[in-house]
């Protein structure tokens, strides 16, 4: 309880412009820093701006952060640093105000949907009353950001679906689902980069390795980073993942 | 070079060191050893930094033969029957393998993991800077899985050097300390005190990416789902059904359950090699006693080269050699060479 009013302390120091987030301690050694309790845009862009802050201002005894949709996770040595101190760096550092993205990357992604690459497309198109190409069209149009990676390696969760695309995951989860889905569950869209279960609506597959062990670099998207998708017919996707196999990237850099 | 020949391991046994870190920002998990101390213990018993690559052996039993030359080996961890062809050997110690010679160890007692260190380490390809097994990443040399009957690690020839004991703090007993949080405020204070007062125990269904808990459903306030938020080591996370799930080394770098409490660091070891089946108390401690801790834990591994030692100068450890099941009238306690016990009598303990 203490520590609780020490850090109410902190914020009633802060001369506040934006809300503070709340501090959560995950643990002894990691601090969850909580903008928002659902998906919520601004807060993730609060997140991202965070992430970036301490990228450039590094905090001695900070080993790791990690984005997620509405908080950084912040890993800490806490033998370099304790959970008041960082804690009110957090804080402080959490209420400067957003910096506009200065160099913000986009991605185009090739999807081949559909078929035996994208199994759900048909009942997605029947339950959202329109047809497969309509949702196609609709996936396509859509200008997508990286939330956060997370789960498995790669997995990437992109906010930005549009509204009319917004679906209840499925009642039962598959166990496994290919390498490369392309899919859809809520409000949100992503690009699954190994095999693995998923309770989501698989639309397609992309050839894209979001990971790829031996190549440079390893992870192709970042946290913050805007990506399209793309049409493609099988063959095309067969090509594409011939050569992504063999450690091309594949995903086009727009430039901006 | 020599090589340690795997001729039979149980399930849940794999390469492990420190983990790779600094990449659960891309979806990447650390891995690492379910026992940081255990794993530290055994390498500085052959010279090895701590967190060298070793052996992680599951509950159950393993037989490692040395071809092609000798190895030097330590075994730290839980306790279980072990034996050189014939002699018994001691947790704690280094020994050294012969040409041929094969280390069998029985079924673990008093805990669940194992860590067998080889002098020089293991002879594999770095990926994020680590040798430890993530089997669905795909990670983990020399083989990016569980170790199987027929693999063979390259290791260095052993040095010949004096074998050592190391001298460990006893285990403390008491109940697994945690700190409340991330998500506590998903549960009500009824959930929170029943998690905190009553006995759990893990499951057997439980691996490295979590210990399942059974016990008493804990309910949340307002449903299990939030938005995925980011993992430690010890999160405890709370699904639908209400049974707690506590989040191991292979664990998702986010989940999307409300995690109850996490598990302290400097616990985080004793509570891995808790048995499947064994009761066992939470208690919730404050961040200044849990950061104290950590940083007492910090400064035994840092000083644990210090707690190394000749075997011969150690006082004789009747609960040792109970432990290894050695302690009887027609041995010696006080000479290894007298300490022969049939090596079917070993097995049939299991």
């Amino acid at each position: 309880l203490s520590e609780k009013r020490r850090i109410r302390r902190v914020y009633q120091a802060m001369a506040a412009t934006l809300s503070p987030p709340r501090i959560l301690p995950s643990g002894d050694s990691a601090i969850t820093v909580e903008f928002s309790r659902n998906i919520d845009d601004a807060a993730n862009q609060r997140v991202l701006a965070l992430d970036r802050t301490l990228a450039r201002e590094p905090v001695s005894g900070v080993t790791e952060t990690v984005p997620t949709y509405r908080s950084l996770l912040v890993h800490y040595d806490p033998v370099k640093i304790d959970f008041d101190t960082l804690s009110e760096k957090l804080v402080s550092f959490a209420q400067l105000p957003v910096p506009r993205e200065t160099k913000t990357r986009r991605w185009r992604i090739p999807v081949v949907y559909g078929g035996e690459h994208g199994i759900d497309l048909e009942d997605v198109a029947k339950t959202l009353k329109t047809t497969p190409d309509d949702i196609v069209a609709r996936h396509v149009a859509g200008d997508y950001r990286v939330a956060m990676i997370g789960f498995t390696p790669g997995w990437s969760y992109l906010s930005g679906l549009e509204d009319s695309l917004h679906m209840p995951r499925r009642q039962n989860p598959r166990l496994l689902t290919p390498a490369g889905t392309i899919s859809i569950g809520g409000v949100q869209t992503g690009v699954q980069c190994l095999a693995g279960p998923s309770g989501w609506h698989l639309l397609g597959r992309t050839a894209v390795r979001t990971y790829q062990l031996h190549r440079d670099p390893t992870f192709l998207l970042e946290p913050g980073d805007h990506v399209t998708f793309s049409a493609v017919d099988a063959k095309t996707f067969a090509e594409q993942d011939r050569a992504a196999e063999g450690g091309e990237i594949v995903a086009e850099l727009i430039p901006s | 070079m020599s090589k340690l020949v795997i001729s039979a391991i149980g399930p849940a046994s794999s390469v492990q060191d420190g983990g790779r870190h600094g990449a659960q920002r891309y979806g990447l998990t650390p891995s690492g050893a379910m026992d940081r101390l255990a794993l530290a213990a055994a390498n500085c018993l052959v010279g090895n930094v701590p967190f060298t690559a070793a052996i992680e052996i599951g509950p159950f039993g393993a037989a490692l033969t040395a071809r092609e030359g000798a190895v030097r080996v330590a075994l730290a961890g839980a306790s279980r029957n072990a034996d050189v062809a014939g002699r018994a050997v001691a947790s704690d110690t280094s020994m050294t393998l012969a040409d041929g010679e094969t280390l069998t160890l029985g079924f673990a007692r008093g805990g669940t993991f194992s860590y067998l260190a080889i002098e020089g380490g293991i002879a594999g390809e770095p990926m994020f800077g680590s040798l430890a097994v993530n089997a669905r990443a795909g990670l983990g040399s020399p083989y990016p899985r569980p170790l199987q009957a027929g693999d063979e690690l390259q290791t260095a020839a052993a040095s010949g050097a004096a074998e050592r004991r190391i001298d460990l703090p006893a285990v403390a007993d008491g109940p697994i300390r945690v700190v409340m949080g991330p998500q506590d405020d998903e549960f009500g204070d009824a959930a929170k005190k029943l998690f905190l007062e009553s006995e759990w125990k893990i499951s057997a269904t439980s691996d490295r990416m979590g210990y399942r808990l059974e016990g008493p459903v804990i309910k949340h306030l307002h449903g299990h789902n939030i938005v995925s938020d980011g993992t430690v080591d010890g999160s405890i996370q709370v699904p639908g059904n209400g049974a707690p799930i506590v989040l191991m080394p292979d664990r998702g770098t986010s989940g999307g359950y409300p995690k109850i409490a996490t598990v302290i660091s400097a616990d985080f070891g004793r509570f891995a090699q808790i048995p499947a089946g064994r009761t066992f108390r939470f208690r919730a401690v404050g961040m200044a006693e849990a950061q104290a801790e950590v940083r007492k834990f910090a400064e035994l591994l840092r000083t644990l080269a210090e707690r190394v030692g000749p075997i011969d100068n150690f006082d004789l450890n009747i609960e040792a050699l109970q432990d290894a099941n050695v302690a009887g009238s027609a041995v010696s306690a006080v000479d290894a060479g007298t300490w022969q016990i049939p090596s079917a009598n070993v097995l049939a303990q299991d």
